[in-house]
């Protein structure tokens, strides 16, 4: 908690310097035009979940606290963040209390309350609404309103890390008059609260495409009176990544371009007609190779991948898994592919700073040919004729899947070259992203089904705390049948060592405590091979030389301090 | 030839039932999910609640006798009301909902068709203007450099991708001479002579490369049509008889061979409905085809569903047109 309350003055106080410098009156630097190369479908995030979503309604909607560019957490619509230190969380960890800053309006003029606060998580918890946000308010037993600037949250269970509900572009709160008819199963009907929700941003949302363009307008009931500096934004959908970035830094048609993910080369050339720059951030998102600790021979027909398949003939050796993560040079997978926004990292939880582990980067950053090949001698993985190593009948020869795009297939090509020097074959796969990541029980190809020996992904954690997030390999939470295949426990890691000390987490409050506990996990699975983390991956987004204020942000929306941007005189 | 055109007006039907059934059963066995494009953040739970919510947990033929009622008569229903102001009912019905935007698919197809019959409709028209003139000088002079010319430039036309000369276009015209946008503006309204300038400049590229596509492939029907059609002995004989070659080749020749052309632009005119989903994409003109293909990706069935039943529609009715069509310039043919 101590480093956390730092974090946070240093980050206000910055806050505050830069804001006084940029500009002083509202409305004063025209238009802004904002290219995203996936339109946005609705302006409520809570029908739908997308990432586009939750940017273009940030700009708003807000929440009671935000995470500021470093992590840390922000109050926004709070006036403090309730900790144990100040009395805001009880000792028992059982309910935090919000104070809610005085004084704060709605766009249409009229006061922002608990009640509203109140509704927000009703909205999002009523039966058959399908909220896709019901992850934030997860062990929330009630929310209630002390008073009109007081809101009490109570847990059903003691919550060690309870900053979820009303945090960050995730879960922002929305206007109770205005939805109150529409909650539940008649959340989709209301279209026009939809495309057009009230917030206390700095904008108000004026006009909305569906899938197309949305327009903005200085919010006139905006707390801070000399903001936003611009006095409209011109939000633009469609297209493909590379032609949004060309649009910024080579024609200067925008000013920002959401997530310019596309390959480095590419990208500096665009670079060259000096219109524009790249921002990086980076968040929690490492992209890995799942080993599958199970067996997921075609021949065991509806068993395969599965507990009741057994383990995996070649990949329950611990010294194979060790070899074809030592024999990776993720130098080299990141300047493919990756360029300024990728970073080489050993740990499934890479951010933030302080709670990511160093542990294993002495052996595993650096690849190590001769160690991995001697490693597979020593356990017996004799070389054959066609130069792939083989024990008892058992072949080194995997099955590596992941899903269709172009840095994936590239960087399948390189581990699998790298994977030769070591005599390990791979036969390289791809699946559609919509088929991949789409989770049909009934497909053979999506990634909890896992019919390969290895397999390439990016996953990440929401917020700055992994204790949900290392929870995910648990022995119990392995897809399979029993389940509709719905498990996050992809490689089907099993250890009543590593589930023990997850119930221990979850029953730790004291943060050093948690980060050491944080840590040993994240370092056993990296240890005994649950996965092979390559690149910890960072956001990467395109603005134009002009736009002064933004400050790139990995935890909570990109567009989070949009009130500060302005334009270069 | 009107009890023809009942007939077949009435076969249509069970077609186009067939039709919107193997879609929707095509589309429930594709493996794509509409939580599929969601942060890896949201666990199986929350998606599970979401697929419940957009009535997936229910039986497949639940969900399309369902499509069928909202479609066949809810929205016709919606559209009689908003036009004539009557109320049918409490006026509470179920619509089409689109999954990703939760919001009425005919809006959405509604708010998308200006730009698309703009932009693609434009460039059909513009097609067909060259391609005519193009197509009959290069039959008239067959083998001349023009025809040679003319022959290269749709044939090059016809097999070069629109997302080729797409984005070639963009990088002179837009990156290096920056003379055109390269993104369309829907915001953008026709009030005074500079808006009409900027509209005309942001649909320059986008109405190019289409016309470009069309012009090529019918300037080669009328170059060959035309080609049939001077080798006839009436041509020999309007000739024999002093007949002037203007009035030889544009009318007794030209008027003959476009009988043919005219069918083939018919049965055309459904692309121009579904757009030019690659150019829309290129361009980011936000229309029909841009909004297919973003349903698709997005696995937005019931706009998906929607979109290509209305193009099925569309194409059974301009099918009939065009076998109406032909009778009607063709005299020797009829029906009855």
């Amino acid at each position: 908690m101590r480093k956390l309350k730092l974090l946070l003055a240093g980050t206000v106080a910055a806050m505050a310097l830069s804001g006084a410098t940029a500009h002083a009156e509202r409305g004063t630097d025209g238009d802004l035009k904002i290219l995203f190369w996936q339109a946005v479908s609705t302006m409520n995030p809570y029908l739908s979940g997308g990432t586009k979503e939750e940017l273009s309604s940030s700009i708003v909607l807000e929440p009671l606290a935000r995470y500021n560019e470093t992590g840390a957490l922000t109050p926004w619509l709070a006036a403090e963040i309730p900790t144990l230190d100040n009395g805001g969380v009880t000792q028992d960890l059982l309910s935090m209390t919000w104070k809610l800053k005085p004084d704060v309006k709605w766009s249409d003029g009229s006061a922002f309350t608990a009640e509203d606060v109140v509704f927000t998580w009703k909205y999002c918890t009523a039966p058959d609404g399908g909220c896709a946000q019901a992850a934030q308010y997860e062990g929330v037993k009630s929310v209630e309103a002390i008073d009109p600037h007081t809101v009490k949250i109570t847990f059903e269970e003691p919550k060690p890390h309870p900053y979820s509900a009303f945090i960050s572009a995730k879960s922002p709160i929305i206007q109770a008059a205005q939805f109150k008819d529409c909650v539940g199963a008649k959340a989709p009907g209301c279209t026009s609260a939809n495309f057009l929700p009230l917030g206390t941003g700095p904008f108000v949302v004026k006009d909305f495409k569906p899938n197309d363009v949305v327009t903005f307008e200085a919010n006139p009931n905006y707390r801070d009176a000399t903001k936003p500096a611009f006095a409209s934004i011109t939000l633009k959908g469609g297209g493909d990544a590379a032609s949004a970035a060309r649009a910024v830094l080579e024609t200067g048609e925008y000013d920002y371009a959401w997530n310019a993910q596309v390959e480095p080369e590419v990208l500096q050339t665009m670079m060259a007609a000096g219109k524009g720059r790249l921002e990086i951030s980076f968040g929690t998102q490492v992209e890995r190779i799942n080993l599958n600790w199970t067996n997921p021979d075609q021949a065991l027909g509806a068993k395969r991948s599965t507990k009741d398949a057994g383990p995996h003939p070649a990949l329950k050796d611990p010294a194979v898994r060790r070899a074809l993560s030592l024999a990776i040079d993720r130098d080299i997978i990141v300047e493919a592919g990756y360029g300024q926004s990728g970073k080489p990292t050993c740990n499934i939880v890479p951010a933030p700073e302080a709670v990511a582990s160093t542990k294993n980067d002495s052996w595993c950053l650096k690849q190590d040919l001769e160690a991995a090949n001697k490693l597979l001698d020593d356990a017996g993985w004799a070389k054959g004729g066609d130069g792939i190593r083989a024990k008892d009948g058992v072949k080194l020869s995997f099955l590596y899947s992941t899903s269709t795009n172009s840095v994936r297939q590239a960087t399948q090509e390189l581990v699998k070259s790298m994977w030769a020097e070591i005599g390990v074959d791979a036969e390289l796969r791809n699946a559609s992203a919509s088929v991949f990541f789409g989770g049909d029980p009934a497909s053979p190809d999506t990634f909890q089904k896992f019919y390969a020996d290895v397999l390439m992904y990016t996953n990440n954690f929401s917020g700055t705390d992994p204790e949900k997030y290392l929870a995910e390999w648990l022995c119990d939470k392995m897809p399979g049948p029993s389940n509709g295949w719905q498990g996050q426990n992809i490689p089907r890691y099993c250890n009543p060592e590593y589930d023990k000390l997850v119930g221990e987490l979850s029953r730790t409050a004291d943060l050093e405590k948690r980060i050491a506990l944080g840590k040993q996990l994240n370092d056993m699975l990296t240890e005994e091979g649950a996965h092979i983390p390559l690149v910890h991956r960072g956001d990467q987004s395109s603005f134009a030389v002009t736009l002064e204020g933004v400050k790139m942000n990995s935890w909570d929306s990109q567009i989070w301090n949009i009130a500060d941007w302005s334009r270069k005189k | 030839m009107f009890t023809y055109t009942l007939r077949r007006l009435f076969f249509a039907i069970p077609t186009l039932l067939i039709i919107s059934f193997v879609i929707f059963a095509l589309l429930d066995l594709a493996p794509s999910d509409p939580t599929g494009d969601l942060p890896l953040t949201i666990p199986p739970d929350v998606r599970e609640q979401i697929r419940a919510s957009l009535g997936l947990d229910q039986p497949f033929l639940i969900r399309y006798l369902k499509w069928l009622q909202q479609f066949f008569i809810n929205e016709p229903l919606n559209i009689l009301e908003s036009l004539t102001g009557w109320q049918f009912g409490d006026g509470e019905r179920m619509r089409v909902l689109s999954w990703a935007t939760r919001s009425p698919v005919v809006d959405l197809i509604v708010q998308r068709l200006p730009q698309t019959l703009w932009v693609v409709g434009l460039a059909y028209i513009f097609g067909i203007l060259i391609a005519i003139p193009i197509g009959v000088i290069s039959a008239y002079k067959q083998y001349s450099i023009f025809d040679q010319i003319g022959t290269f430039i749709s044939m090059v036309g016809y097999s070069v991708p629109t997302f080729f000369t797409g984005v070639l276009l963009i990088v002179i015209f837009s990156s290096y001479l920056q003379w055109f946008p390269s993104v369309y503006d829907t915001n953008l309204r026709v009030t005074d002579f500079d808006s009409f300038v900027a509209q005309v400049r942001q649909m320059a590229l986008p109405v190019f490369v289409l016309a470009l596509y069309n012009a090529s492939q019918i300037a080669r029907f009328v170059r060959a049509s035309m080609l049939d059609n001077l080798h006839q002995d009436y041509v020999r004989t309007a000739r024999a008889k002093g007949v002037k070659e203007k009035t030889v080749l544009l009318v007794h020749v030209l008027r003959n061979s476009l009988i043919p052309v005219v069918t083939v632009i018919a049965l055309g005119v459904p692309t121009v409905f579904s757009g030019a989903i690659i150019t829309e994409q290129v361009f980011r003109v936000n229309g029909l085809g841009q909004l297919l293909i973003v349903a698709v990706q997005g696995a937005d069935i019931p706009l998906v569903q929607t979109l290509t039943f209305i193009f099925a529609v569309l194409i059974v009715l301009f099918n009939l047109i065009a076998d109406v069509l032909y009778g009607i310039l063709d005299p020797r043919i009829r029906y009855d």
